[in-house]
């Protein structure tokens, strides 16, 4: 047992600690009450590496492992949601994926300017009427010679309007039993003909954020970009969702530590009855809470880490500390809402963003009753996980540190 | 193209408040450490000359142990090389002991073009040492820098732009020189992350008084110091108890306002 | 044994702060009942010289002299180096400018003496000795300043000391020195120089400054500050967030990475108070702040504060100044 961090993510820490305070903190609170997403912000994360933190040197990335990327995703949401919602799609759903099932050229392809940042990526799963059910996808995708040709429409895509490559999720077979083997991945451009997307606007959270819909009208997508083989595209998503669901859940730890902060300055900045509150018992109670809580959740979110640096596969523990740091965090930012009383309420303050921005994370990614089930059913022996056919590769600083292709 | 940038790890700057008295004057402060944010611009201008004109960039510090994180910090960002200048012989300096410990290690860590510093450090905020250092290395000092306008490494010249109270002044003067910068001269790099990884692994030499050629330790070592500090202490509280003018209007509340100034002598 | 001031000139023009200096250094010298000698360097400047003696000066070292026309260190260092060397005053001070420091720095460093940067109090102990009060930790701690040899050398903060008055009929001695260095010994050379805006009021020396954050939200935000500043011949001043946002130039940067500052009156305009703001500003005499948070730490320095739109505050406050002050 080491509880330690390294130097080296003592530094990343801090790096993306000053960069959020620098680059985000000074414009958040405009771009959020105007619903704007800062599409320059894309650029200056890339710059420093941000945009493949733990996607190896190889393949365009900055050779970090995957604690990294959690101390990113803290940093990050610690000043605004919307930041760390990028590292989740374009890394955590999209850029990983790659990694753990692409073929070498698929890689080469998208993987590298992906984790330069020199392209976007995000990750249609979710449809209109089909969410938790995944298996109850409709889009298709239809095989004609060397290409498929995709048709659907998929909704609540984050960076919908800004990502230049989409890892779409469609049926090659509609009629496959169980249902959830006939989806296969694809990866699709948006310069691709009968690409569309567009922006959902008046959610209650993440305003700053980019949040859209993808539509695929007779697109013509080359054979090559089918990601892994027909039919697995279930485990594709899963799997990447382990990713997603981590860097969610390591975000959520910023932001409870973002309620304790601005908790523990108002405590003591405010006085009533002749006293600064963080006197009276009942902030200490919510305060209390939230040490509680921003503890647990970064232990269940290191654990998680740890064992994607080990190579073992985490899709229970990911599912719990998601699950965990979510709810922790939706309730952190109700107490410190009360803790500011009525200046909370209004948004000169910060955190009633962070109590909408925490809400939206109870739902995606896996709503708390997916994970409630989940953990159910690994304790009643009812869920297990098979190996999969492409695991995501243990971290191995050499090889991923290493500039050329040698493994 | 050699730059070698002298940095000071510094307390951040939002844990300034938190320092006590007694802390300073034990050496005991409990606070974060940073670089001293006017030396980030000096990093990020030698990188930048490295980038134009190749090179290397040497950081230097002097400090305890722990002050090698400062130079980490320097290194993640860009900087090829760095050295730590740290011994318990050199105890509490001032800016001529240290001035003159810089300058003798300047002279060992061998050719170089241009020393670079920050204007002044959060804590000590005196803005001497870039002078002292120049000083004892006996090569032109150029303060106040907000932007170099040309530098000639074959020719050994340089041309940089003071800002000082009445204006910009140009400056023009033979390299090596020590040029301390002033923040609007750049916007310094965050570390990238190879950056880091560098820095994590680097094995950063310690020079001691012993391993300073021609270093006289009689110089060097707080016995030397011209200054002493004495009675530290927190700066009288503000008495001030804020009135809040309250009234019906705006005009009103300006009126009120325009009264007190007045009453107050202050307009 | 002397207490000695250098009197800084530009183009010509003393530099007001000398003379606040000069003020102290009077005091200081009757305090021991010794002389006070300034040392004026530049070229034409036997003007200077003279102001000198009727701000309190007994004798005036004038050196004047083509290659002391602009401030070069080499040259300047040079001939203050020899005068101490001739004269071993007990006490030189300096103004608190981008000059001042790194003259008074580099003479320490050429003859092994110590320098207190950055002063706001000067005083003698009961042994005659200075002791000099200055700001460390950005303005958070205070510490005095001994020193270990002589001349005791230090630099003032603008605003440190009153003007004192000129007084013409004063009457001392101007003692002409040469330059020290020829040209062709003097490595800098000055090519060129860029007046700041005319009119100006510089933060550094300002009596009053009228200062914007980030609640003033954009360039233009900073006019209705700028109109204010004109009705009470201020200088304008900015917080960090504002600078960094490209709204106005660093010049008019108050705080940590900024000018410090202690006017007489500080009106914070859309300024929360960030520490790092406050230790630029919290010696200022009175300070206002006009800030729509009312938990703004800004009003917990502040004398006076309105917690209301700037937008709406600062134009009234013009207007109800400009009938004021017509008067």
């Amino acid at each position: 047992m080491d509880f330690t961090l390294s130097p080296e993510h003592e530094m990343i820490r801090k790096t993306v600690r000053d960069f959020a305070e620098r680059e985000i903190r000074p414009v958040i609170k405009e771009l959020d009450r105007q619903h704007t997403f800062d599409r320059s912000l894309l650029p200056k994360m890339a710059a420093i590496g941000l945009l493949g933190i733990c996607i190896p040197v190889r393949y365009g990335g900055a050779g970090m492992d995957y604690l990294s990327l959690a101390l990113a995703c803290e940093e990050l949401e610690r000043v605004d949601t919307s930041a760390r919602v990028i590292m989740s799609v374009h890394v955590g759903l999209n850029s990983l994926a790659l990694f753990q099932w692409g073929t070498e050229a698929q890689k080469q392809r998208y993987l590298v300017p992906q984790a330069r940042g020199e392209q976007i990526a995000a990750f249609g799963l979710t449809e209109p009427g089909a969410g938790s059910d995944v298996a109850a996808l409709t889009a298709t995708a239809r095989r004609e010679g060397d290409h498929y040709v995709l048709n659907g429409e998929k909704m609540w895509i984050s960076l919908a309007g800004v990502a230049d490559n989409f890892l779409f999720f469609a049926k090659t077979d509609p009629r496959a039993q169980p249902p959830h083997r006939g989806i296969s991945a694809f990866i699709v451009e948006r310069r691709f003909p009968g690409v569309t997307t567009g922006s959902i606007h008046g959610k209650l959270g993440v305003r700053a954020g980019d949040t859209g819909w993808i539509h695929c009208q007779d697109v013509r997508v080359p054979a090559e970009n089918l990601l892994g083989r027909e039919g697995e595209g279930f485990k594709i998503a899963m799997s990447a969702l382990d990713n997603g669901r981590y860097t969610v859940a390591a975000g959520a730890v910023g932001l409870i530590r973002a309620c304790l902060e601005a908790s523990l300055y108002y405590a003591r900045q405010r006085q009533t009855f002749g006293v600064e509150i963080g006197r009276h018992q009942l902030i200490k109670r919510m305060i209390g809470l939230m040490v509680q809580r921003e503890q647990a959740a970064r232990l269940l979110v290191y654990r998680a880490g740890w064992m994607k640096n080990q190579g073992l596969r985490n899709t229970r523990e990911t599912s719990l500390a998601k699950w965990y740091a979510c709810d922790a965090a939706f309730e952190s930012a109700s107490d410190a809402l009360q803790i500011h009383g009525a200046y909370g309420y209004s948004d000169e303050y910060d955190v009633e963003r962070y109590l909408r921005n925490a809400r939206g994370a109870i739902i995606y990614e896996g709503t708390r009753e997916v994970h409630l089930l989940m953990q159910a059913d690994y304790a009643l022996g009812y869920r297990s996980d098979a190996p999969l056919r492409c695991e995501l590769p243990a971290y191995d600083a050499d090889i991923w540190q290493a500039e050329a292709n040698n493994w | 193209m050699h730059a070698i940038v002298c940095l000071k790890q510094v307390p951040d700057t939002a844990e300034l408040p938190k320092v006590e008295p007694a802390d300073v004057m034990q050496g005991t402060l409990k606070v974060t450490r940073v670089v001293n944010p006017w030396d980030e611009y000096a990093i990020e201008e030698a990188l930048r000359l490295k980038e134009a004109h190749g090179g290397k960039v040497t950081a230097l510090t002097l400090g305890p142990a722990e002050a090698t994180e400062a130079l980490r910090a320097a290194v993640a960002m860009g900087s090829d090389e760095a050295v730590l200048l740290s011994d318990p012989a050199f105890g509490d300096g001032d800016a001529w002991t240290i001035g003159y410990t810089l300058a003798q290690a300047i002279r060992q860590i061998g050719q170089y073009d241009l020393v670079l510093c920050g204007k002044e450090t959060v804590d000590g905020n005196s803005g001497l040492t870039a002078a002292t250092t120049a000083r004892y290395l006996s090569i032109p000092l150029l303060t106040c820098v907000i932007k170099i306008r040309e530098v000639d490494f074959t020719a050994h010249t340089i041309t940089v732009e003071r800002l000082v109270e009445e204006g910009l002044e140009v400056v023009s003067a033979p390299l090596p020189a020590v040029v301390a910068v002033i923040k609007g001269i750049n916007e310094p790099r965050y570390p990238s992350f190879r950056g880091i990884r560098t820095a994590a692994r680097m094995a950063i030499p310690v020079w001691g008084m012993g391993d300073i050629a021609g270093l006289e330790a009689d110089k060097a070592s707080e016995a030397a110091a011209a200054v002493r500090w004495t009675n530290i202490r927190k700066p009288p509280a503000r008495a001030a108890q804020c009135e809040i003018i309250e009234a019906d209007t705006v005009e009103e509340q300006a009126r009120i306002l325009a009264d007190r100034l007045l009453a107050a002598k202050v307009i | 044994m002397s207490v000695f001031v250098w009197i800084e000139q530009f183009n010509g023009t003393p530099v007001s702060l000398s003379w606040e200096v000069l003020g102290k250094a009077r005091q200081l010298a009757d305090a021991r009942g010794t002389t006070v000698a300034a040392i004026v360097l530049g070229q034409g400047v036997e003007e200077i010289a003279r102001q000198a003696i009727g701000y309190g000066a007994d004798t005036v070292y004038l050196a004047d002299d083509a290659t002391l026309a602009s401030f070069r260190l080499d040259p300047y260092a040079a001939v203050l180096k020899r005068l101490i060397e001739e004269h071993q005053p007990a006490i030189l001070l300096w103004g608190g400018t981008s000059r001042g420091r790194e003259l008074a720095a580099a003479v320490s460093a050429d003859l092994g003496l110590g320098v207190a940067a950055e002063c706001l109090d000067l005083r003698l102990d009961d042994e005659g000795n200075l002791v000099a009060t200055r700001p460390i930790y950005t303005g958070n701690i205070l510490t005095d300043v001994v020193f270990r040899r002589r001349p005791q050398m230090a630099t003032v903060r603008a605003r440190a000391f009153p003007m004192p008055e000129a007084d013409a009929s004063r009457s001392g001695e101007v003692i002409a020195i040469p330059a020290v260095l020829r040209e062709e010994e003097i490595p800098v050379k000055v090519v060129g120089f860029e007046q700041a805006g005319t009119g100006e009021v510089s933060v550094a020396e300002a009596n009053i400054i009228v200062s914007g954050g980030r609640g003033v939200k954009g360039p233009e935000g900073f006019q209705p500050i700028r109109e204010l500043a004109a009705v009470l011949g201020a200088a304008v001043g900015a917080s960090r967030a504002a600078v960094d946002a490209g709204w106005i130039p660093y010049k008019h940067q108050v705080g940590q990475t900024g000018k410090q500052v202690r006017p007489d009156l500080y009106i914070a305009c859309g300024i929360s108070g960030a520490i790092q703001h406050l230790a630029g500003m919290r010696t200022s005499k009175v300070i206002v702040a006009i800030n729509k948070d009312p938990e703004a730490p800004i009003f917990q320095v502040a004398d006076y504060g309105i917690v209301e739109d700037l937008f709406k505050v600062v134009p009234a406050l013009t207007e109800v100044l400009k009938e004021r002050l017509a008067r």
